[in-house]
């Protein structure tokens, strides 16, 4: 790989790191696992002046139990959310997408706050953070703030981050016990969404108390199916329940509306049975 | 003793190579550091066809580490032409074929302008600092459009149309005419297929690296054809050739596609002649795919004629083949080489193959793995499926009742070729019960009848293709400017260990190991006592290189030659040596003894005497060492026959393969675990072409399958676990029998995934599906709605990031 030239720093805390940033101006760029901007600068398409590897903070990484919620350091990779027991138990949807993310040597590198940040619409942790209702917690030469995911997507890889913040955590509520699939569709083992779509439901007494869906790359950000959700909720957890609802995720009939709604129902059907 | 040692040849040894090259520890050209070497970065045309009115490199020049940025004025002067080996007409029109371009740009990412650096990131940085100005000019992307002769490439050439090369059974006198079996026929079948473009996407990417020193030109590169290069470099440059040194040294992967004598070679040759200091040039991946040869590029208009009771008489191919817009060194050669294999193991009466060769603003097409024969074998095997569809027979009866029975070996094709031996009946019995063939129609009745969202397909491909390139009498009848010997030399070091020299040049196939095992055997020394050289033309001075699925039925067989001349010299000497008669001399195991009698010599206390040369018979020289050089009189013919099912999503379109057996004949096998290797590989690549890749432009010229993301290679994880066996119908065309494995998995697995996938759709009224068979053209052809073409949403990507434009 033969990138553009820049500096290289390392700050060994979050005061340091988003000083640095503030220091070093709008071109510079904070680099955590490196699987989506590497392939940048390797094309060339950015050219920062200043990558600030954030790989020493240790601070951001792990997951941590917060009563109600948990919180997900930025910089815990792919593959110790995978195999963290906080995720399996209280947010089963994000270890099932996050198993679907490219392959085993990415998932030693990129981490979960770099795919949020990087906020590739086709990026597999998004709908699922937004469907969640998680919180992004954020740190800024002016200090700490929380952004709730509905506003932190703001388009195609653009988050509600200034170009000096730093995501440090993010803090997901408790699903524990929910059912919960990621039904993706992609074509090679390492390439990215067509379409996916997160579903995570909650069952009681056979029928849909809650249910929380998200849609993978049919729009410029994350989509949340919201009438699919709202569908369900009531209905009892049946075959028919669930292909009413899924009809819902789009109204379409190019081929992305149509796996919308295919894979809306494979996903919720795989919810309710998990 | 070596006296019980188990044969060499027939065993599954892990491959000696394999260490070195999967850990990198070895000679890839990149690897190379030579002490003030320079790094040479390319500036590629972002556009398709323009002229270019005006360069400046006054502010990359001026960049740190640049010692000089060189464009195409530079060169117009000694650059010559790239060459093309292989002008299949007296009046094929050739238009000069600059390394770099000088006035005019005819592709996208044809080379405009050098930067010449102290390291390779200077030479990339400068490389942005290059001002050129472009004046567009019409882009001819589509090959009827570029026939039309509206808008021309090459407007000296005062038309698109390169060639047109013929092939007429009735001609020839090999057939009867096929218009009159069409116009008598009860049946005729007239279907279009188009042969996507596709890239070799090797591993390695191509690197070359030349010095100067010691007033020799040595040029290092990653290249299939280090003896072909030196003599085509020798006659571009005019540097004589006993100047030039070229070293292919271990090389990662080529498929073809460094079968090439390549603008970047000529021009770091050039380049480091100019400042006397050696230069490297190294590629990416995108520069790889934006520049270097591509392959297919094919449509097939096929008509076929046949009787009701399903007996085909007359095939008629009429093929438009792309060349993009430069011939290089086989460009043009390509599509001919499948017009031998359009008619198969069947035994048509009439035959008739026309190929129009067509210029367009695209990378130049050249050989890919199979070249020629996977289309042909694309085109009959739909063809077979077409025929039983049409007539409502059972599409492995369809094909038995017209393949070359067993019996009829050897068989003269209406094709002109004698096809040595084989036997289809056998191929197809094994793939048929590997498969479970019965019960998979069985499950697929049942599937279609309950409805099933996933519906299941069953694919076939019988096939046979040529190898062993080439008979050099053939050659020159087609017109090639080369011939297709090879050569092996054998040299017995006085230690009794043996240097190989073979004039094939492997790139991953696993060459050391083979010819290890063949000349362990052949002289009864240890496999591990055995080196090989090859790829080096201070070596090994002469060889035709490796492609064509050529090396063992030609170089092998050199090989065998030169051990057969080494034994004989031994035999004498070791005649001379026990005091005895030559005929009453055996050998065995490394052992040589007078018959009836305890009395021996090993062939390393003969190689020895050879050696120290004391005692030698009247006139015999000094040393044991050995050449032969080996021209068949016959292609080889592979076959064999390929059952594919799939699971069709008829909601998504997605496209699963559940089975896939490959029941290949390719003669006596010399290491079943390399023959393994070759099938799988090659059935990733031929899937591949069904179902993943695509070479596509937008409607300006501009590849928008340049990264790995875009151009979906697929992974073990794509495929399925191959079930393969074997049949074995030795090769009589060569002694070791062996007729290639190299490129058959690949002609033959596409048209199986593609038949079995229209097999599990037909009766949802799909016909045709364009390859590769993404998910969206699944859906949209179950849908009823035209292909999508280029706005194919499934066509892959590096996530949402266009690799070309920045982010959309
Ligand atoms: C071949 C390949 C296939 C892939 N397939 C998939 C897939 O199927 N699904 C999928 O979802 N992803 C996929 N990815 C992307 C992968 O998940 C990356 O890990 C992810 O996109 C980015 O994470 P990272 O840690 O590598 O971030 P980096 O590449 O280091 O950074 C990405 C961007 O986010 C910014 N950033 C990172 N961390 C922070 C932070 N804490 N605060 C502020 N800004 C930050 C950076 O400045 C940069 O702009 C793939 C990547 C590759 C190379």
């Amino acid at each position: 790989m033969i990138p553009a030239e820049f500096k290289y720093m390392f700050p060994s805390t979050v005061d340091e790191a988003v000083r640095m940033l503030a220091e070093e101006g709008e071109d510079a760029k904070v680099i955590a696992g490196g699987q989506s901007l590497v392939p940048v600068l390797r094309m060339r398409l950015a050219a920062p002046t200043a990558l600030i590897d954030i790989g020493g903070l240790t601070e951001l990484t792990g997951v941590r139990d917060d009563g109600d919620s948990l919180l997900i350091g930025a910089m815990t990779t792919h593959y110790e959310v995978q195999r963290d027991h906080l995720v399996q138990d209280h947010a089963l949807l994000l270890r099932l997408v996050t198993d679907t993310i490219a392959d085993p040597q990415i998932r030693h590198r990129g981490t979960f706050g770099g795919s949020l940040c990087h906020a590739d619409p086709a990026g597999d942790l998004l709908a699922p953070v937004l469907a969640l209702d998680a919180v992004m917690i954020i740190a800024g030469p002016s200090g700490r703030r929380e952004v709730p995911a509905a506003e932190f997507f703001v388009d195609y890889f653009t988050t509600a981050l200034a170009p000096d913040e730093i995501l440090l955590d993010v803090r997901v509520p408790k699903y524990t016990g929910w059912g919960a699939h990621y039904e993706k569709l992609n074509r090679v083992a390492q390439a990215w969404s067509i379409v996916a779509v997160a579903a995570a439901v909650q069952v009681r007494d056979g029928a849909i108390s809650a249910a929380r869906v998200g849609l993978t790359n049919v729009g410029s950000g994350p989509l949340r199916a919201t009438e699919v959700e709202a569908a369900l909720v009531g209905q009892q957890a049946s075959a028919e329940a669930i292909s009413e609802a899924a009809l819902r995720a789009s109204s379409g009939d190019g081929y992305k509306d149509n796996l919308a709604r295919v894979l809306t129902g494979r996903a919720l059907t795989a919810a309710v049975a998990g | 003793m070596t006296a019980t040692a188990e044969p060499e040849i027939g065993k599954a040894r892990l491959r000696k190579e394999d260490a070195r090259l999967i850990t990198g520890q070895t000679t890839w050209t990149d690897n190379l550091q030579l002490h003030g070497m320079l790094h040479m970065a390319v500036l590629r045309s972002p556009v398709a066809h323009a002229r270019i009115t005006g360069i400046d490199v006054s502010r990359a020049t001026s960049m740190p580490g640049v010692a000089v940025v060189l464009t195409g004025e530079d060169f117009a002067a000694e650059q010559g032409s790239l060459p093309c080996a292989w002008p299949i007409t007296e009046d094929m029109k050739s238009p000069p074929a600059p390394a770099m371009a000088v006035a005019q740009v005819n592709f996208a990412g044809e080379a405009v302008a050098l930067v010449i650096a102290d390291s390779a990131y200077h030479a990339a940085d400068a490389l942005e600092a290059i001002d050129i100005d472009y004046d567009e000019l019409p882009v001819v992307l589509d090959m009827e459009e570029a026939l039309r002769d509206n808008d021309l490439v090459h407007p000296d050439l005062g038309t698109n149309k390169c060639a047109t090369w013929i092939f007429d059974s009735a001609e020839a006198g090999v057939g009867t005419n096929v218009e009159d079996e069409i116009a008598s026929a009860e049946v005729v079948i007239e279907r279009t297929f188009k042969q996507q473009r596709l890239i070799p996407a090797f591993m390695e990417p191509r690197s070359v690296v030349v010095d100067t020193t010691a007033g020799m030109f040595t040029v290092w590169s990653a290249t299939q054809i280090p003896h072909i290069l030196r003599w085509m470099l020798s006659a571009v440059t005019g540097i004589s050739e006993h100047k030039l040194r070229v070293i292919a040294p271990d090389v990662g992967g080529g498929f073809g596609g460094k079968l090439q004598v390549t603008p970047e070679e000529l021009l770091c040759l050039l380049v480091a002649r100019r400042m006397g200091r050696p230069v490297k040039w190294t590629e990416s991946r995108t520069e790889s795919m934006l520049s270097a040869h591509h392959g297919r590029d094919q449509v097939q208009k096929i008509t076929l004629s046949a009787r009701r009771d399903g007996t085909v008489t007359g095939l008629k191919v009429e093929l438009l083949a792309d060349m993009g817009a430069y011939l290089r060194l086989v460009t043009p050669g390509v599509p001919i080489l499948g017009a031998f294999m359009f008619n198969s193991i069947y035994k048509f009466a009439a035959y008739r193959f026309v190929c129009t060769n067509v210029f367009t603003n695209k990378v130049p097409t050249d050989a890919y793995r199979g070249a020629g024969r996977p289309e042909a074998t694309f085109a009959i095997e739909r063809m077979m499926d077409e025929l039983a569809v049409e007539l409502g027979v059972e599409p492995m009866k369809i094909r038995e009742m017209n393949w070359i029975r067993h019996e009829e070996f050897p068989f003269d094709t209406v094709a002109g070729l004698t096809y040595d031996s084989g036997n289809y009946e056998a191929a197809t019995a094994r793939a048929m019960e590997l498969f479970g063939y019965e019960e998979m129609r069985e499950e697929q009745a049942r599937r279609r009848s309950s409805g099933d969202v996933v519906q299941l397909g069953i694919g076939i491909s019988t096939y046979t293709e040529m190898c062993g390139l080439a008979p050099s009498r053939v050659l020159g009848a087609l017109r090639y400017a080369a011939g297709g010997w090879e050569t092996a030399s054998i040299r017995m070091l006085p230690t009794g260990k043996v240097e190989v020299i073979t004039g094939t040049s492997p790139h991953g196939q696993g060459h050391e190991t083979v010819w290890s095992q063949i000349v362990a055997d052949k002289l009864g020394v240890p496999f591990d006592d055995v080196e090989v050289l090859h790829g080096d033309t201070a070596t090994s001075h002469k060889g035709m290189d490796s492609y064509g699925s050529r090396s063992l039925a030609v170089g092998g067989t050199a090989l065998v030659y030169a051990a057969d001349k080494v034994l004989a010299k031994a035999r004498t000497l070791a005649a001379h040596m026990m005091e005895c008669d030559e005929v009453d001399v055996e050998f065995a195991s490394g052992s040589f003894s007078v018959r009836g009698t305890s009395t021996v010599r090993s062939l390393g206390d003969v190689v020895l005497a050879a050696h120290v040369a004391h005692d030698l018979p009247e006139g015999m020289e000094p040393g044991m060492d050995a050449d032969a050089t080996f021209d068949p009189d016959n292609f080889s013919f592979p076959h064999g026959t390929h059952l594919c099912a799939t699971e069709v999503d008829t909601e998504t379109g997605m496209v699963r393969i559940s089975r896939y057996v490959a029941v290949d004949d390719v003669g006596t096998v010399m290491n079943p675990l390399i023959v393994d290797g070759q099938v799988h590989g090659g059935l990733a690549q031929g899937i591949a072409q069904a179902l993943y890749e695509e070479a596509t432009h937008d409607e300006m010229g501009t590849l928008t399958s340049a990264t790995l993301a875009d151009y979906l290679v697929p992974c073990a994880a794509d495929l399925p676990a191959f079930l393969t066996d074997r049949t074995t119908t030795p090769a009589t065309s060569n002694p070791l029998g062996a007729k290639g494995v190299g490129e058959a998995g690949t002609i033959a697995s596409t048209p199986a995934v593609v038949n079995s996938v229209l097999d599990a759709l037909r009766h949802l009224g799909v016909r045709d599906i364009e390859m590769p068979m993404s998910p969206e053209r699944v859906w949209t052809a179950l849908q009823g709605r035209p292909d999508p073409g280029s706005g194919d949403v499934t066509a892959g990507g590096l996530g949402s990031i266009d690799a070309q434009g920045g982010q959309s």
